[in-house]
């Protein structure tokens, strides 16, 4: 269009700027439309030179150009990228386009997408020996239909993230599969509007995750056979913090029970085998209408950020958590043996309450001033089965400081309390409400 | 409109001056919106083999550049006569380069490295043009005549067989990158393409031929101003293994930052982490100083945090230097060996830390 108008200003130098406009515009009507609709999509299939091909289809596309990849198994040796914006990429479905990278010698994700408003729908990607597809740094990013997976199982030597969104604006993920990953299955990161819904997460250390991020709706979702389900986490010293905003509703995260496969030294590593959730740090995060079963260490952790940091912007204990209307189903009879999960055990004994809060505190909040009633836990309205405690407060403080006055606390009462809920999250993806993509 | 003003004058101007030649640099092909599919289109060296450079490319050298397998670069600036001479940003920033500018870096393997002036076997060339709305990264790929270079936009995986120092030879995967793994490291802030060695404390330094300071190569050629500061009052990296140019400290950091930097610092793809490796940063956490990872996956090897000062072998910066698992190593790209060297300035930089 710019190329057109711009060629007939030269033909016509002396023509208004709106006449050219309108004369551009008519020649592109003519001209340009039939070809360019014979261009729009562009076919690449499974083959020998697929790894050219396909990254040669990414780099030549041009914006609102579809690229349709075939049935089959695309065998690639390097990670794959894409820097056009406006580009949707389209397979036949997550079971039968498989973007292979088994024998992947070079990059360190699947796919990368750093440009805005693409679309990536109905293929899968398989093996990748980091990431499986990454967007960063991109406005407007769905992720419809796709499958991430290492089909080896869980191992430590799996990538870490499979969906993994990571500072981006609008972000949509909507009926994927993450199986496999060595730290979490779908992963958003510092970013802001997102929502997460109707798909699965299996086999993942941390089913569904996000962190440091801002005006997230995650529902819909079923979160099984992970070591822990669902993830909600703020952590110092990176360039977004301050996690806010988040909601989680309608999902199931049930029987996670792989034990924990996290390399050594990543944060995930400290999830228990068998949790349904866990809130660290954070603040307004709303959780609700969620059923929560079968997970042996505990169903909702709500704790504080675990190791030193040196920030002083950041805001390790989380604050205003609001957990209601949720179906909590037997759990926390066989804790993890590991640090998080002993401690749990012992703190709480067995079977583990519902919902367990860390009892930390600042300092002076813990032994002085008492908390802010501003920031409580707010709790209402679960269904616990009989006999299970519904909350239990660990009471870490006391636990590391004097062991022998350690005393655990059952009493809900104080946080009996609701909270106004938080607003939807709309994620806008091509000036469109992004739901619009999948109705 | 202006451009091809400014390109006629510059023409009328060669003329005038007597200096057309079979060599001269076309500056239209530079700046048309299709790369040309062959490296000999653009006119910026006498012959299609590119060794003869034409007189209007100026090569330089960089204090601090990035490892990649050993391969020798070579590396020139040019400047259209009409575009006048490049600008001073910031110290961390590249030298604001006009429009029409290119920079031209070739990798090239050595038959042998036993001799070190053995002949060179060109690999890749790549461009760096900084057009009308923005630079852009072409890689052209040498044929084994050695006399054409085609561009290959979607990059190429090659086998080099090399004969190192000690005799022993060696097949390495190399390979050219794709114009997208380009700008993952040539990104600028606000996502652009941009160039990453040139910048002034990089090119602080004495040329190739050890003769005479760059930056005064570079006024004579009038590619930089006369009006530009005296080389004393400029900042200047340490050459990472020259002992006498630096500091430990100086010569660790100036390696981090030529090798890491460019995705590293703040605003740069590598920002999500928030392990800061440019030159400038101050703050000890986030150049790495006991930093857990965030995103590392098993890049982390089981360790706790970047740098753990006295110990290397607890330190992740260590450890994914160390590696040439594309899961596990840094940097991702540009490299499939372990540059020795390098690992070894920062062993002894860690140890150092207390």
């Amino acid at each position: 269009m710019g190329i057109c108008a711009n060629y007939v200003r030269k033909l016509f130098g002396s023509v208004s700027g709106r006449t050219v406009a309108l004369l551009g515009a008519f020649l592109v009507v003519i001209f340009y439309v039939p070809i360019a609709m014979a261009e729009t999509v562009i076919k690449v299939d499974a083959g020998a030179n697929a790894q050219e091909e396909l990254q040669e289809a990414l780099i030549l596309v041009e914006s609102g150009q579809t690229i349709e990849l075939g049935e089959g198994i695309f065998v690639l040796s390097d990670g794959l990228s894409l820097d056009v914006d406006n580009v949707t990429v389209r397979g036949q479905g997550m079971d039968k386009t498989i973007l292979s990278f088994r024998d992947q010698k070079g990059g360190s994700e699947g796919l990368l997408v750093t440009s805005d408003q693409v679309i990536l729908q109905d293929f899968a990607v398989e093996d990748s020996k980091g990431d499986a597809i990454k967007s960063k740094g991109v406005d407007g990013i769905a992720m419809i239909n796709l499958r991430v997976e290492w089909t080896d199982g869980p191992k430590s030597t799996n990538g870490a993230y499979g969906l993994y969104p990571v500072q981006s604006k609008n972000v949509f993920i909507h009926g994927c599969v993450a199986i496999g990953a060595s730290d979490a299955g779908i992963y958003v990161g510092q970013s802001d509007r997102i929502i997460v819904a109707n798909s699965r997460g299996e086999f993942n250390v941390a089913g569904l995750e996000i962190e440091n991020s801002y005006n997230a709706d995650v529902f819909d979702n079923v979160l099984t056979r992970n070591t822990g389900g669902l993830l909600v986490f703020d952590l110092p010293n990176l360039p977004q913090q301050g996690g806010h905003n988040v909601r989680f509703f309608r999902n199931k995260s049930f029987n996670n029970d792989t034990p924990n496969f996290a390399p050594e030294g990543n944060i995930v590593g400290i999830v228990p085998r068998g949790t349904g959730m866990i809130v660290m740090a954070n603040e307004n995060v709303e959780i609700f209408e969620n059923e929560f079963y079968e997970n042996d260490t505990m169903n909702i952790v709500v704790a504080s950020y675990v190791d030193d940091f040196d920030d002083e912007n950041y805001q390790p204990t989380p604050r205003k958590i609001h957990i209601h209307h949720n179906k909590f189903g037997k759990s926390g009879l066989d804790p993890d043996t590991g640090e998080f999960g002993a401690i749990v055990r012992e703190t709480l004994g067995t079977p583990v309450p519902d919902i367990v809060w860390d009892g930390v505190l600042p300092l002076m909040d813990y032994f002085v001033f008492g908390q802010d009633e501003e920031h409580k836990l707010a709790i209402h309205d679960n269904i616990h089965l009989d006999g299970v405690r519904p909350f239990g407060n660990a009471n870490l403080i006391m636990h590391v400081i004097a062991p022998i006055f350690h005393k655990a606390h059952y009493d809900m009462s104080p946080y009996q309390k609701s909270y106004p809920p938080l607003p939807p999250v709309e994620v806008i993806i091509r000036g469109k409400n992004a739901m619009e993509l999948v109705q | 409109m202006k451009r091809f003003v400014l390109l006629v004058v510059s023409a009328v101007l060669l003329v005038g001056g007597g200096d057309v030649s079979a060599s001269a640099v076309n500056d239209q092909k530079l700046m048309a919106k299709k790369p040309a599919k062959l490296l000999s289109a653009y006119g910026l060296f006498k012959d299609k083999s590119a060794r003869n450079p034409g007189p209007a490319l100026l090569r330089y050298e960089l204090n601090n550049p990035l490892f990649t397998d050993y391969a020798e670069k070579i590396r020139y600036i040019y400047i259209p006569q009409s575009a006048g001479p490049a600008k001073l940003t910031t110290h961390d920033e590249p030298l604001s380069f006009p429009v029409g500018s290119v920079l031209v870096k070739t990798f090239a393997y050595p038959v042998s490295f036993q001799q070190k002036n053995s002949s060179l076997r060109f690999i890749e060339t790549r461009l760096l043009i900084h057009k009308s709305d923005g630079w852009v990264a072409y890689p052209y790929v040498w044929n084994e005549e050695q006399n054409e270079a085609k561009l290959k936009v979607a990059g190429k995986r090659l086998q080099i067989p090399v004969i190192w120092e000690d005799r022993a030879s060696q097949i390495i995967e190399y390979a050219v990158p794709n114009m997208n793994q380009c700008k993952g490291c040539h990104a600028s802030r606000d996502k652009q393409i941009t160039p990453i060695g040139p910048k002034i404390r990089n090119l602080n330094r004495l040329d190739a031929a050890g003769i005479e300071n760059q930056i005064n190569i570079l006024k004579r050629k009038g590619y930089l101003s006369v009006q530009f500061p005296e080389i004393e009052n400029l900042p200047k990296v340490p050459d990472p293994f020259d002992e006498r140019a630096g500091s430990l400290r100086e010569r660790a950091r100036s390696y981090l930052d030529g090798n890491c930097a460019h995705c590293h610092a703040p605003g740069k793809p590598a920002d999500t982490s928030g392990l800061y490796l440019n030159y400038e940063e101050e703050r000890d956490v986030h150049w790495g100083i006991d930093k857990p990872p965030v995103a590392a996956g098993r890049g982390a090897g089981g360790l706790k945090v970047a740098i753990k000062p006295g110990q290397p072998d607890q330190s992740i910066l260590y450890y994914r230097m160390n590696s040439v698992d594309p899961g596990i190593m840094m940097p991702e790209l540009g490299r499939s060996l372990i540059h020795q060297e390098g690992l070894k300035l920062i062993e002894e930089f860690i140890k150092s830390l207390d």
